[in-house]
């Protein structure tokens, strides 16, 4: 059992790095890139008894991961996606 | 005062702290601290996160060290009362724990800062400034990748009615301007006080500004009125 969780800055939070690239696009002739937010994406193994709970159980304990360390939710998002 | 100064992987500045502390403090060191330890010294005054790339800046700033064991116990003293200097990561740190609002973010022109700037003394109703002037302007230094101070707008707000913004960075006459902003911070803040200014946190290094050799004596009023509050 795999779980990704994408993590992505707020609506209304400048994202400088996503504005260089932006830049860089249009550099490379991409003129039609209006705007471009990074985010990043973490992907988590699991393994031993939580791996074998039901789903929902599973999700509930990735989004406190989420909540505790993976994002800041000061500046961040987060969504959880179970694969397998 | 006793003071300690906490120690993680990857922080640079925790020498230049203790030598800063020692000149205000009658020649006493600051006890050091170890990231790994899950207790403090009893009695302590003064609790210093100090600067570096604590945890190679992995994730985001500060957020490893934030979860470091020794932090546990730095939140509860914080809690009880205990005064705490956040510099640069340990800004960085404290934000990450929620001892501080907000979060530092990379600089807009994403470029590492390293040069002196000059900041506006926003406030001396405080332990940490109280020897300075309201307005004045200092000279200090910064060193930094994610000092882009980011909050909503109503907890500025809340923080300008609170009188919990520490510094601004300005001019050198003390005009605080979106020129003046040197890395996107929101309202030019550098620097911030929790809700009973127990907490400092702030992005420049004043303990770079505390040797008339070296860098300036601009940043010793900050240990001193630290010094002459808490002894």
């Amino acid at each position: 059992m795999k779980a990704r969780v994408h993590v992505s800055l707020k609506n209304g939070v400048l994202d400088p790095q996503g504005k260089a690239i932006g830049h860089a696009l249009h550099g490379l002739g991409f003129k039609d890139v209006a705007d471009v937010r990074q985010g990043k994406l973490i992907e988590l193994e699991l393994t031993g008894a939580l791996a074998s709970k039901p789903k929902a159980e599973i999700e509930a304990a990735v989004k406190e991961m989420a909540q505790k360390l993976l994002a800041n939710t000061v500046i961040e998002n987060f969504s959880v996606e179970l694969v397998g | 005062m006793k003071a300690a100064i906490i120690t993680f992987p990857g922080s640079n500045r925790e020498r230049d702290m203790r030598m800063a502390l020692t000149r205000v403090n009658n020649g006493k060191a600051p006890l050091d601290v170890w990231h790994g330890d899950s207790d403090l010294p009893q009695g302590l005054d003064l609790i210093v996160l100090p600067g570096g790339f604590s945890y190679g800046d992995y994730l985001r700033v500060g957020a490893m060290a934030a979860n470091s064991p020794i932090m546990r116990a730095v939140k509860a003293r914080a809690d009880a009362g205990t005064r705490v200097l956040a510099v640069c990561n340990g800004f960085q740190i404290a934000c990450e724990a929620g001892l501080l609002p907000g979060a530092l973010m990379t600089n807009a022109g994403l470029q590492f800062i390293c040069k002196e700037v000059n900041l506006r003394i926003e406030t001396t109703q405080s332990e940490f400034t109280q020897k300075y002037r309201k307005g004045q302007t200092i000279r200090v230094p910064v060193a930094h990748h994610d000092g882009n101070y980011t909050l909503d707008a109503d907890s500025v707000k809340q923080l300008e009615d609170e009188d919990r913004i520490a510094f601004r960075y300005a001019d050198g006459l003390g005009n605080v301007a979106p020129e003046t902003n040197l890395n996107g911070s929101v309202s030019n803040i550098a620097g911030i006080y929790n809700a009973k200014k127990t907490v400092l946190g702030l992005m420049p290094h004043p303990e770079n500004a505390t040797d008339p050799v070296c860098g300036g004596t601009d940043g010793l009023g900050l240990f001193e009125s630290i010094a002459e509050s808490l002894s």
